[in-house]
């Protein structure tokens, strides 16, 4: 009862298998309240890695130096069955002391800052340092030849502002990942 | 705090172990730990166990823990020790055992340095422990190591590391009592969803084909878990079948017991799981040897899932009723409002249900072809039940097809009694094992059912048996082929046995001789009783080489990529080919 297996069958991985179309993906933010010890980080990421879920941004400090407790903002994608994994995989980790979906929990401020250093002559100084006021960019560097910009802002508005950079001699960008908290007077 | 408080990071960790109630270490010394093994010399409250290999330290605690419900403690040193020791974590963390592995490390001020022996301890066991932790600072030692060991027992229980540098061994500091700690690293259990506990009584009440599907939490939660689910069964009349790690919950004699399920599970406990109109998951985890073709898993029950870690909840199956808790705490609720509520089952359904079920029954799917020429390895197993089931007894396995074949045809009355590698699936388990158990009870019958390519894996631990006097009894299935492997190739990869063969064997009987201890060799049918029973009554270990015929094949089987009635149940069945989808699946 031998299996005819066709030659050069090479499936990458079981996970192949699963339903694609199962569900569809949405990006979530993962806010999680950790204790501020060492490895705490690699602990987090490596569930991420290892379990093969995605990371689209990440940002990590302390935020209760009394406590030793650090947030650590997460954007994910997946299915709503992957998310709720991850959430749960997350909250069994011994350090972790909570974990809040702000993308189910209702409305959150979500910010990101970005740097740009734009170097350019002539019109194209001219116009970036219009747009960067369009934008209430502010310069936090500048040369002869060039601007650093500071922008503050969703993650949309620093792509569209990033875009309009681009031709106008956009050089480097340096961005932090989200920061998010819930809108309105309730903590976590 | 006066300097005369304070006593020295090794003498902690002997003391926090004792406070712990720790009287078994298995372990290896080295550079790295020496200050802790030099406390451990100077007392008499803990035994040391030294094994031949930090693996099977490991695997010798797991053995010990799993069969006692406490806690198993490892010693080894750093680098090479801590890595050896990482197969066992990861099967410790497969299957929820609670061990604590303490290991050396090079000094604070070395650390990073790709110092002797040094190796990158916490970073290596993080993906493989329940926690770990570095400790840096001797007056934190006592708390961590306390900490570990909530860590390791509480919950689904697991697998811990402490990592300390030598430095902090020989350093001075405060100790810190058990009952001294804070109470803040364990989270609260979340309260019993009652609505959705009553909305699954209320199936549970309706259901005209129910089962009870239970695995390892019901054992992990406890005797009284065992007690409830036996109560629960009793009540209600409904069949059970349990996975490889939930053998012994429910008494294999028991009348409603179906057998093992999943891929090499009973055709009974397959078909009813793929029948059933009501599933009760209790503390078991939707594996993949258990569910067989996701999309095709029982379709039409309705699946109350009752685990005490959220994470197994809809994983792999997706079940209307999630109950997460300890498993003895909600199934003594849910009994309770079921009898409160009348202790109602539709009974005339139920019958007819169990018609159907004696009907698989009859197929009698463990059914295999005898031989008086050659012996079979599943009446090899099967004489050894019959021979031994009597004693207080207990058995682990190895890892492959004699594995399938022990969980087939041994049975099991009680919990704790049945110490396999489940889910890592770990050849070179077994003999470890069986040391650890022995050493937890040490007047008890434990035999090590192997096949000799697993059991080669950890074969240095006879110096172990040796040294320690400990009568463990060694039941090889030897068909010098690896068993599981040559199935797969037969049945997957057009009998190109490749590498599946057991070469260079060693003469079984000459190597327990040279370690002065019993060899016996079967090759008879007629003669197999009186060699087990010659196994059974030495007073010490045997080595037991059992040649078995060596080209049997492990049935029933689901296989890959199929679905729990699509089983195949012997050599004749020719359909059911696996397709490419399945053969990818491992």
């Amino acid at each position: 009862m031998s299996l005819k297996l066709k030659k050069g069958v090479n499936k990458q991985s079981a996970y192949n298998l699963r339903d694609p179309n199962l569900d569809y993906e949405a990006a979530h933010t993962l806010s999680i309240i950790v204790d501020n010890e060492s490895g705490v980080l690699a602990r987090v990421i490596g569930l991420f890695s290892g379990r093969g879920y995605n990371i689209d941004s990440l940002t990590v400090a302390e935020v209760d130096p009394d406590g030793h407790r650090s947030r650590i903002t997460i954007v994910t994608t997946g299915t709503p069955k992957v998310i709720n994994q991850i959430k749960a995989q997350l909250d069994r980790m011994v350090p972790v002391h909570e974990v809040i979906d702000l993308t189910l929990k209702g409305k959150a401020v979500q910010r990101e800052l970005a740097i740009f250093k734009v170097v350019a002559n002539g019109n194209q100084r001219v116009e970036s340092l219009r747009l960067a006021d369009v934008f209430r960019a502010k310069v936090v560097d500048s040369t002869l030849k060039s601007f650093t910009f500071e922008l503050t802002g969703t993650s949309e508005k620093i792509d569209a502002f990033a875009e309009l950079m681009a031709p106008l001699g956009l050089k480097e960008i340096a961005r932090t990942g989200i920061v998010a908290l819930l809108r309105g007077d309730n903590s976590n | 705090m006066t300097q005369a408080n304070k006593i020295t990071g090794a003498e902690i960790v002997i003391k926090a172990l004792i406070d712990q109630g720790v009287d078994t270490v298995f372990g290896y010394p080295g550079g790295a730990i020496l200050p802790i093994y030099d406390e451990l010399f100077q007392q008499k409250k803990i035994k040391h166990i030294l094994v031949r290999h930090e693996q099977a330290a490991t695997h010798a605690a797991e053995g010990y823990a799993r069969s006692t419900g406490k806690i198993g403690v490892v010693f080894v040193t750093s680098g090479p020790g801590a890595t050896n020791s990482v197969t066992g974590l990861t099967d410790a963390l497969m299957d929820s055992v609670p061990i604590v592995v303490i290991s050396g490390q090079v000094p604070t001020f070395m650390i990073g340095n790709d110092a002797f022996q040094e190796a990158d301890t916490v970073g290596i066991t993080r993906p493989c422990t329940k926690h770990n932790w570095l400790v840096k600072d001797t007056n934190k030692l006592a708390e961590t190591i306390h900490k570990a060991f909530e860590v390791a027992g509480t919950g689904r229980p697991g697998p811990v590391l402490v990592d300390i540098p030598k430095d902090v061994q020989f350093a001075s500091g405060l100790y810190t009592k058990k009952n001294e700690i804070k109470k803040n690293l364990i989270k609260k259990e979340p309260s019993i969803d009652l609505n959705m506990l009553d909305e699954a009584i209320s199936r549970l009440e309706l259901a005209e084909r129910p089962i009870i599907y239970s695995g390892g939490g019901v054992i992990n939660s406890g005797q009284s878990a065992v007690n409830s689910l036996r109560n629960l069964v009793a009540g209600t009349n409904f069949p059970i079948t349990s996975t490889l790690m939930g053998l012994g919950s429910y008494p294999a004699s028991g009348k409603n017991w179906l057998g093992m399920l999943g891929m090499h599970g009973t055709y009974e406990a397959n078909m009813s799981m793929h029948d059933c109109d009501f599933m009760l998951c209790i503390g078991a985890r939707f594996d993949d040897r258990i569910t067989g073709r996701i999309d095709a898993f029982s379709p039409n029950s309705y699946k109350v899932h009752l685990d005490i870690d959220p994470s197994s909840i809809n994983k792999n199956i997706t079940v209307d009723a999630p109950l997460i808790g300890d498993v003895s705490q909600i199934l003594s609720v849910l009994i309770g409002r079921w009898k409160e509520r009348g202790s109602k089952v539709n009974k005339k359904k139920l019958s007819a249900w169990w018609k159907s079920i004696n009907n698989w029954k009859g197929v009698q799917s463990l059914g295999y072809e005898n031989s008086s020429s050659v012996i079979k390895p599943q009446y090899a197993v099967q004489r050894l039940e019959e021979l031994t089931k009597s004693y207080n007894r207990f058995v682990s396995t190895e890892v492959g097809q004699h594995q399938m074949w022990a969980a087939q045809f041994m049975g099991f009355e009680e919990p704790n009694r049945w110490m396999t590698s489940g889910g890592l699936g770990t050849m070179g388990y077994g003999f470890p094992a069986s040391i650890g158990i022995q050493i937890a009870h040490p007047t008890s019958l434990v035999i090590n059912v192997a096949g000799e390519a697993s059991w080669l894996m950890n074969m240095q631990e006879l110096g172990t048996a040796v040294q320690y006097r400990l009568p463990v009894k060694q039941f090889i299935l030897n068909n010098e082929r690896l068993g599981m492997v040559r199935q797969w190739q037969e049945l997957l990869h057009g009998e190109r046995y490749s590498h599946s063969w057991s070469d260079a064997l060693p003469d079984f009987v000459k190597l327990a001789e040279a370690y002065g201890i019993r060899g016996i060799r079967c090759e008879d049918p007629a003669m197999l009783d009186d060699n087990i029973r010659e196994m059974i009554d030495y007073p010490g270990p045997v080595i037991f080489d059992c040649l078995v015929e060596k080209h049997e094949n492990c049935f029933p089987m689901i296989p890959s990529g199929k679905a729990h009635n699509e089983m195949i149940l012997g050599e004749q069945t020719e359909e059911n080919s696996i397709s490419d989808d399945g053969a990818v699946l491992v």
